[in-house]
């Protein structure tokens, strides 16, 4: 993964996988920490305690197609090459949440990338899915909740295309407003 | 451009509403864009992003589009799966945004099968 942001989409694609149907995004810059803290938590089916200790394996996974499970180790990895780490708390028919931390100025740590079609192919892909996407920095905030756009719409399907255009244009005006640095 | 808000959301609504009025809606394809860790490092976003643009593009609305995990093929990736109705699903492999782009107005609008990029046809069967 050449960004945080495919990382998101991977691990949000797990809850999706894991049966979610709220997903909590929140993404924490904070430049006076020097720390960026990205946390994905959801409602799905959750892990059992030996599940939640083999998970960080890359040869351990649950499917029967391949025998190799890489998200996880994959944003474990990039968290602690640039000075994190990854959190990773479940609980079975609860939830999941993975929690990575990276230090802002390590120069290996990805950059986050292209959040807007992160969000919009999870947005269009998964219309019976909730997300919610929190982004933060320096006490700036922006804050997109499907909810709350569902709510507005009423019968017209969220992957609309004119639906999906306007989500992709509020994306990036917020982003944009709150002037992501990552 | 000026900032989007909750009204300009009530206008689209009610855009669209008047549109679905006229037609019945139904969905005529399913695009399936394979979203595991390998198809995500592949670059399956990317053809996922070039595949929304072409639909708001075309204006299409009969086109549904969704994503699925790995199916242990993960060097062909990025695969998409183009199902449309009434016809036998074409699995196409090794994808990028120039090849979604082609599949999309030749097979999607068009109906021709872009064979060079063919991986199969047909459903898979799993265990």
């Amino acid at each position: 993964m050449l960004e945080l942001a495919q990382h998101i989409l991977d691990i949000a694609e797990n809850s999706i996988r894991a049966g979610a149907k709220l997903i909590v995004i929140s993404v924490n810059e904070d430049t006076e920490k020097n720390l960026l803290t990205i946390d994905i938590n959801d409602d799905g089916c959750g892990m059992k305690e030996e599940e939640v200790k083999k998970a960080l394996d890359p040869f351990y996974t649950t499917k029967t197609v391949r025998p190799v499970g890489l998200g996880l180790p994959l944003l474990t990895d990039a968290a602690r090459k640039s000075g994190g780490k990854l959190d990773l708390q479940s609980q079975t028919g609860r939830g999941t949440k993975v929690t990575a931390t990276f230090r802002i100025d390590h120069i290996d740590r990805q950059p986050l990338g292209n959040i807007p079609a992160t969000l919009i192919t999870l947005i269009a892909a998964n219309s019976e899915v909730d997300f919610i996407y929190d982004h933060r920095h320096n006490g700036r905030q922006f804050k997109l909740d499907t909810r709350e756009i569902r709510d507005e719409i009423y019968d017209v399907p969220i992957y609309h295309p004119e639906i999906i255009k306007y989500i992709r244009n509020i994306i990036e005006e917020g982003l944009c407003e709150i002037e992501t640095e990552a | 451009m000026a900032k989007l808000t909750i009204d300009d959301l009530k206008k689209i609504k009610e855009k669209v509403h008047s549109e679905m009025a006229l037609r019945e809606g139904d969905r005529r394809v399913k695009i399936t864009v394979h979203m595991g860790t390998c198809g995500i490092a592949s670059g399956a976003r990317e053809v996922m992003d070039t595949l929304l643009t072409e639909i708001e593009a075309a204006q299409v609305t009969d086109v549904f589009v969704t994503t699925s995990g790995c199916m242990g093929l993960c060097s062909r990736e990025p695969l998409v799966t183009v199902e449309i109705l009434n016809q036998d699903p074409i699995k196409y492999e090794y994808m990028n945004p120039n090849k979604m782009r082609q599949v999309f107005k030749r097979h999607v609008l068009e109906g021709e099968i872009q064979t060079p990029f063919v991986l199969a046809k047909g459903a898979e069967k799993t265990k």
